[in-house]
């Protein structure tokens, strides 16, 4: 077994409206910042997991259908880093 | 009758949704703890609004693996009544008793406040004592209720007749003003607005509660033909 640092993203599906990025792009227009042109709001969640580098990436996938993320509204993607003890 | 509320950590309308089934209905009613596994001694289940689990990673997304949930789709499938209002709704889509998802309101405003909705479907076990398309007005307090679901998703809702009310002016962005649907059998109704805090003249509209006399109705005409 070894320890994972795993970070999780979770954002809105292309096409599904996202009022805080509609409402902060709005806010960074009104601050002269014209040439932006979209902005998605999302979530990052770093989990620490222990496992195995073979069942690791499973495990990630699965608590994202579950619960990390809405699959009718929201995508994710993940990066895993393995913990070298020093 | 027997109706269950359910009440998760952070529930805050099991109160009112208590008070109209057995002080305005005056049918028999009880508490259910989340952590509770069965609801077999009950003929219909209401999971009230509020904040379960303090709404956090979504609306719904932690409730809905409340230990009581597995007893909520069983009494789903056995086709007893399931309503959801607000959190409650929001934890039946979460859990996929019914299709879409729960945004936040498109202007990101709270919205509380009494509103005008639209009796689309008045053949369903929650509605049949509503006329179809009629006015009702029933209050709504949330913050994520700005329904989403894809255009296929829409077009077997349509299709099928799930959509029993709609809000009558645009309120939070939901598509095609859906304020409340019920899954594909018509057992289980999600709605935003609050029945339940619409039981009684003295507190502004009774309009909500046609809705659960709907239910007892439905279910003493069950009774009498099948007894």
């Amino acid at each position: 077994m070894m320890i994972f640092e795993v970070k999780v993203t979770v954002t809105l599906k292309e096409g599904v409206l996202d009022p805080q990025g509609s409402a902060v792009q709005n806010s960074l227009h009104q601050l002269g910042f014209d040439t932006v042109e979209g902005v998605r709001i999302g979530k990052i969640m770093n989990l620490r997991i222990e496992a195995t580098k073979d069942s690791i990436d499973d495990q990630v996938k699965e608590m994202c259908n579950k619960l990390l993320a809405n699959p009718v509204i929201e995508d994710y993607r993940y990066e895993i880093e393995e913990v070298v003890s020093s | 009758m027997k109706f269950a509320v359910i009440v998760f950590p952070g529930s805050n309308c099991d109160l009112d949704m208590f008070h109209a089934i057995k002080d305005e209905l005056g049918e028999d009613v009880s508490y259910v703890w989340h952590d509770e596994t069965s609801l077999d001694r009950f003929d219909a289940i209401l999971l009230p609004g509020g904040f379960s689990y303090g709404d956090y990673l979504r609306s719904g997304a932690i409730a809905r693996f409340s230990p009581i949930m597995k007893a909520v789709e069983e009494a789903a499938t056995a086709g007893k009544p399931v309503l959801g209002v607000c959190n409650g709704f929001q934890v039946l889509l979460e859990a996929g008793l019914l299709p879409g998802a729960m945004r936040k309101n498109a202007k990101l405003k709270f919205i509380c406040k009494p509103v005008a909705l639209k009796v689309k479907n008045s053949e369903t076990m929650f509605s049949m004592a509503y006329e179809e398309g009629s006015v009702i007005t029933i209050p709504v307090a949330h913050g994520d209720g700005n329904y989403y679901c894809d255009q296929e998703t829409l077009a077997s809702l349509e299709k099928n007749n799930q959509i029993v009310f709609t809000y009558e002016s645009e309120l939070n962005g939901s598509i095609n003003d859906i304020a409340g649907i019920t899954n594909e059998k018509g057992n289980v109704l999600g709605m935003m607005p609050h029945p339940e805090r619409a039981v009684d003249s003295l507190l502004g509209s009774e309009d909500g509660l046609k809705l659960f006399k709907s239910i007892v109705k439905h279910w003493r005409e069950q009774h009498a033909t099948t007894s």
